[in-house]
C-alpha cells in the first residue's frame, strides 16, 4: 500500500499519519477498472463459431487435454447475443461474409474478434482464390491475430491470454463503447452484398470511380477509332 | 459383430488379374452403339467418347445390361485448344469390383450443352450442378440446375482456362516474380480496391443484388387444406445454417416443415468454397500435397495419399517397401482418428452433449501426438512424397520408443475406448430410440445416389476400394469389409465402430513389417523437392478415405509441371446427394441426427 496521495485524484485531503498504511486516495476509474476488467477478462465467452480446418483445433483447446475452461472460457454460446468473443477459426470466404459480418453486429458491446490462422489473418495459402476473402480485418477490426497453419491449441491459448492482458489494460473512460461519439468500430459494420462479386458498401466511391474511368475509357477509344477511321480510309 | 461381417473374398487374385470387365464392357457398348461410342484416341488417355445425342442410352446400357450401376465421379474439363468443354463419366461395377469404365462427353465451348444424368443416375445431381457453375455445362433435362458453390449472378465460370481470378499473375507457378530473385510486392496494391475482387467493366451497383439471407425461401407460402377439419395452414420453411453449432461446419439446409415432420430438405452448400481446383492447377504438382490436407482436414494423411497416389500414376515412380508400409500405418490411424471424432460428433448430435465426445477425444489425440512427431503437425500433416514419405518414423513419441508407443496404441488404449463406447451406447436405449430406423438409406438408393464409404456400406453394399481396386499393400493384408443392412443411423454409427476394430487389425499386421523394414529409405527416385515433369495424359486414382471413396482425377500436358486439370472426387459432397432423401418423412430434430451419420467435413464438401 502506498501511503502517498494520488497527484491525479486531484485531491487536497491530507491523511493523518497514524492512517498513513491503511488509506490509499485515488479516483473512481482506477478503482472500478482492474475490477471491472478482471470479471471481464476471467469469463470472456466464444462464440460457438467454426469455418474450417482451425475449427478442429479450436475444439481440442476445448477439449479435456487443453482445458480452455482454465481460462475462465470453456461456455461457449451458441448465439451471437450471449458471446464476448468471435474467434474467426478458418477461411473466409465471399459467400460467408456477410452472415459473418451479421453476426458480429449481433454481438453486444464490449466484442472482441480473434483471427485464427494465416487463412482469417491474411487470406493464407487461399488467398489467390477467387472466392476468397484476403483477411477478415478487411470488414472487422480485429483484436489478436493467432499465426498458424492450424495454430496449435497451445498457440491460440497464447493468443487468448493476450486477449485476457488486452482487456486487462481497457479503462472504462476511454472505451469506445461507453463513449457517446464511439468510434469507427462502434456500432453496425454495414453487411457485404454479392454482386458479379463481392461487394464492400464502405467502397462504393472507388467502386463508382472505376466504374467512371472505365466509361472514359470506352469513350476515348470509341474517339480515337472514329478519328482513326477517316485517316486509314 | 461377426455375424454381421462376411469374410473377404477368396478369389481376390482373379478380381484384380481380371481387368477385363472393363474392357469387354466397353467392346460391347462399342458393337451396341457402332457410331456413338468410339475410343479416346488421345495418348495416355483411356475410356470411350461418347456422343453426346446417345449419352443417356449408352448410360442405361452400362447400367442395366452390362452391371457398371454406380456413378462414381463427374468432372468437367476445358479443352480450349480444341475449342470443347469435355464431361468425363467414372462409372464402376459395384459387384465385381475392378476399374473404372471412363465415358467422356464432348460438346463446344460457346454453347456447351449436354443431356443430363439425372434420371439414370440421382447421384450426378450435384456434380452436374458443380460443372455448371464451374465450367458452364448446361445439361438439358437437369431438375434444378442452379449455382451450386459459388451465388447466382457471379460473372463468369471459374475454372474455365480463359477466367482469370482478381489477383491473377500468371498462369503456373512458380511466379517469374518470386523465382528465383524474389519479390515484395503486395499484390492487394495492385488492385484498385486494395482486395481480392474485380468487377466488370463499368458495372455500378443496381441494389437488387443476389441476397444470400434470403436465397431459397419461398417467395409465397404454401398454403395447405385439410379436407377434414377444414383448416388452411401454411407449410414452414426453417433455415439452419450456415451458423448453426449442429451443422459440422459452414453448411445450411433450408427445410421445408408440415408441423415438425420435413417435407423437403434442401441443402446449400459454398461457403467454404477455397477454389482448390483453381489454385491446383496454377499449382505444380508437389504444391498440391499440403493443399490436399485441407480438404478432409479430419484425414489429411489419407488425402495425401490419394494424391501421390494419383500423380505416381502420371510419373509411373516406384515406392520404396518402407514407405508403403508406414502409409498404411498412417492411414489406418487416421481412419480410427476421424470415426472417433464422428462418432463423438454423433453422440453430441444425438442430445448427449459434449461429454462423450471428450472420451474419444483423449485418445484421439494420442494419434495426433504421434502424427506430430512423425511429420511436424498435428493436423494437416503435409507427409506423404511422390515415391515414399517424407520422414522416416521418429524415435520418440511423448518420450517412449515409436515402437513401444505404437504397440501400445494398438494393442491397448484404442481397444480400451472402443469397448467404453460401445459400453456406453450401443445398447443405450436413448440412442437406439434416436437413432434406429431413422434417415433409412435403402440398397438400391445407395447405389443410385452414388453414397460411398460408410454410408454405402451400412446400406448392405459390401464395397470398399481396399478390395475393389487394392492399393498400396492392402491386397497383402488380412481384414474384413464390414457391411450391415438396415442404412439407418443406428447402422451408420455401429458400422463405424466395426470399421475401427477393422483397423486395429490391419495395424497389428503392419507393425512386424515396421520392425522389420527398419533403416531402410523412405522415399525413392529422385530428391523429392524436385519438380516432376509426367508423361501426357489422365490418372484417376482413388482411396478408401474414412469418408468413402477420394479420387483425384489428373491430367497433365507431356513435360509440364502442373496438371491439366484436377479434380477431387469427394466423398462428403457426394454422400449429401442423398440427405434430403434421408430426411423426407422424419422431425426436424432427427434432421441433425442423420447429417451427423453422414459425417461430412466442409473443406472437402465445399473444395
Amino acid at each position: 500500500m502506498t501511503s502517498q496521495t494520488d497527484p491525479s485524484a486531484g485531491s487536497d485531503i491530507t491523511v493523518p499519519d497514524e492512517l498513513q498504511n491503511n488509506v490509499v486516495i485515488t479516483n473512481i476509474a482506477k478503482v472500478l477498472d482492474p475490477v471491472y476488467n478482471w470479471g471481464r477478462r476471467n469469463s470472456v465467452w466464444p462464440m460457438v463459431f467454426g469455418l474450417a480446418c482451425c475449427a478442429i483445433e479450436m475444439i481440442c483447446t476445448a477439449a479435456s487435454r487443453y482445458d480452455l475452461a482454465r481460462f475462465g472460457m470453456e461456455v461457449f454460446r451458441a448465439t451471437p447475443r450471449q458471446s464476448d468473443l468471435m474467434i474467426i477459426s478458418g477461411t473466409v470466404t465471399k459467400k460467408m461474409v456477410p452472415t459473418i459480418v451479421r453476426l458480429y453486429n449481433q454481438m453486444p458491446e464490449p466484442r472482441y474478434v480473434m483471427s485464427m490462422g494465416a487463412c482469417a489473418s491474411g487470406g493464407g495459402p487461399f488467398k489467390e482464390g477467387y472466392n476468397v476473402v484476403d483477411g477478415i480485418d478487411k470488414f472487422l477490426p480485429v483484436d489478436v491475430y493467432v499465426p498458424g497453419c492450424p495454430p496449435t491449441p497451445q498457440a491460440l491459448i497464447n493468443g487468448l491470454i493476450a486477449l485476457q492482458e488486452k482487456i486487462g489494460q481497457q479503462s472504462i473512460a476511454t472505451v469506445p463503447w461507453y463513449s457517446k461519439q464511439g468510434d469507427e468500430f462502434t456500432g453496425a459494420v454495414p453487411i457485404p452484398v454479392l454482386g458479379p462479386d463481392l461487394v464492400d458498401l464502405r467502397q462504393i466511391d472507388i467502386i463508382r470511380e472505376e466504374a467512371a474511368k472505365a466509361e472514359t475509357n470506352d469513350t476515348a477509344v470509341e474517339e480515337t477509332a472514329e478519328s482513326a477511321m477517316p485517316e486509314a480510309a | 459383430m461377426s455375424e454381421m461381417t462376411l469374410d473377404a473374398p477368396e478369389d481376390e487374385g482373379a478380381v484384380t488379374v481380371n481387368d477385363n470387365p472393363v474392357e469387354s464392357a466397353i467392346a460391347r457398348l462399342k458393337e451396341r452403339f457402332p457410331d456413338a461410342v468410339s475410343d479416346d484416341p488421345r495418348d495416355g488417355y483411356e475410356g470411350v467418347i461418347v456422343d453426346a445425342d446417345k449419352l443417356i442410352e449408352v448410360s442405361e446400357a452400362l447400367r442395366d445390361d452390362l452391371g457398371f450401376e454406380y456413378l462414381s465421379s463427374v468432372t468437367g474439363v476445358d479443352l480450349i485448344d480444341d475449342g470443347k468443354l469435355e464431361v468425363v463419366y467414372h462409372v464402376y461395377n459395384i459387384e465385381e469390383g475392378g476399374s473404372a469404365v471412363v465415358m467422356k462427353a464432348q460438346t463446344d465451348r460457346d454453347n456447351a450443352s449436354l443431356p443430363s444424368l439425372v434420371s439414370v443416375w440421382p447421384g450426378a445431381d450435384f456434380q452436374e450442378r458443380e460443372v455448371w457453375d464451374m465450367y458452364g455445362v448446361h445439361f438439358e433435362g437437369h431438375p434444378d440446375l442452379r449455382r451450386i458453390l459459388l451465388w447466382d449472378g457471379f460473372k463468369g465460370h471459374p475454372l474455365r482456362k480463359d477466367w482469370q481470378e482478381p489477383f491473377f499473375e500468371e498462369e503456373h507457378k512458380p511466379f517469374g516474380s518470386r523465382w528465383p530473385g524474389g519479390s515484395v510486392a503486395r499484390i492487394e496494391d495492385s488492385n484498385p480496391f486494395g482486395k481480392n475482387v474485380q468487377y466488370p467493366e463499368g458495372w455500378l451497383p443496381t441494389g437488387d443484388e443476389y441476397d444470400v439471407e434470403i436465397d431459397m425461401y419461398p417467395h409465397e407460402p404454401a398454403h395447405r387444406e385439410d379436407e377434414s377439419t377444414r383448416m388452411v395452414t401454411d407449410k414452414v420453411t426453417v433455415n439452419m445454417g450456415p451458423q448453426h453449432p449442429s451443422t459440422h461446419g459452414v453448411f445450411r439446409m433450408v427445410v421445408e416443415l408440415d408441423g415438425e415432420t420435413v417435407v423437403s430438405l434442401k441443402p446449400v452448400m459454398g461457403y467454404l468454397h477455397r477454389n482448390h481446383e483453381k489454385i491446383g492447377e496454377r499449382n505444380t504438382f508437389i504444391q498440391n500435397i499440403p493443399y490436399t490436407d485441407r480438404l478432409d482436414y479430419l484425414s489429411s494423411m489419407g488425402n495425401n495419399l490419394g494424391y501421390v497416389l494419383t500423380i505416381e500414376k502420371l510419373l509411373g515412380s516406384e515406392v520404396t517397401e518402407r514407405a508403403e508400409w508406414i502409409r498404411i500405418l498412417m492411414a489406418e490411424l487416421t481412419r480410427i482418428a476421424n470415426h472417433l471424432w464422428a462418432l463423438g460428433f454423433l453422440i453430441n448430435d444425438l442430445g448427449a452433449l459434449q461429454t462423450p465426445m471428450l472420451y474419444f477425444y483423449l485418445e484421439r489425440e494420442l494419434i495426433l501426438d504421434f502424427f506430430e512427431a512423425a511429420s511436424g503437425a498435428r493436423l494437416l500433416c503435409n507427409y506423404m512424397r511422390f515415391g515414399g514419405v517424407a520422414y522416416d518414423l521418429p524415435d520418440k513419441v511423448r518420450e517412449t520408443d515409436t515402437m513401444t508407443f505404437l504397440h501400445d496404441l494398438i494393442y491397448e488404449n484404442i481397444p480400451n475406448v472402443l469397448d467404453q463406447g460401445e459400453n456406453l451406447f450401443v445398447g443405450n436405449e436413448i440412442v437406439r430410440t434416436r437413432s434406429i430406423g431413422v434417415g433409412v438409406l435403402t440398397r438400391e438408393d445407395a447405389i443410385a445416389y452414388s453414397a460411398a464409404g460408410p454410408v454405402l456400406r451400412a446400406s448392405g453394399v459390401q464395397y470398399d476400394v481396399r478390395r475393389a481396386e487394392p492399393y498400396s499393400y492392402y491386397d497383402k493384408l488380412d481384414f474384413d469389409i464390414p457391411v450391415r443392412y438396415n442404412g439407418d443411423v443406428y447402422d451408420r454409427l455401429l458400422i463405424r465402430m466395426d470399421e475401427m476394430r477393422q483397423s486395429l487389425r490391419i495395424l497389428e499386421q503392419v507393425l512386424p513389417h515396421l520392425k522389420e523394414t527398419e533403416g531402410m529409405p523412405v522415399i525413392g527416385g529422385k530428391p523429392q523437392y524436385a519438380i516432376r515433369m509426367p508423361k501426357a495424359g489422365e490418372a484417376y486414382g482413388r482411396v478408401e478415405n474414412p469418408k468413402g471413396e477420394l479420387g483425384y482425377y489428373v491430367t497433365a500436358k507431356r513435360r509440364d509441371a502442373n496438371p491439366q486439370r484436377y479434380h477431387v472426387r469427394a466423398p462428403s459432397f457426394i454422400n449429401l446427394t442423398a440427405l434430403g432423401k434421408m430426411c423426407e418423412g422424419h422431425k426436424v430434430a432427427d434432421v441433425v441426427v442423420i447429417l451427423g451419420s453422414i459425417d461430412i467435413v466442409l473443406g472437402e464438401v465445399d473444395r
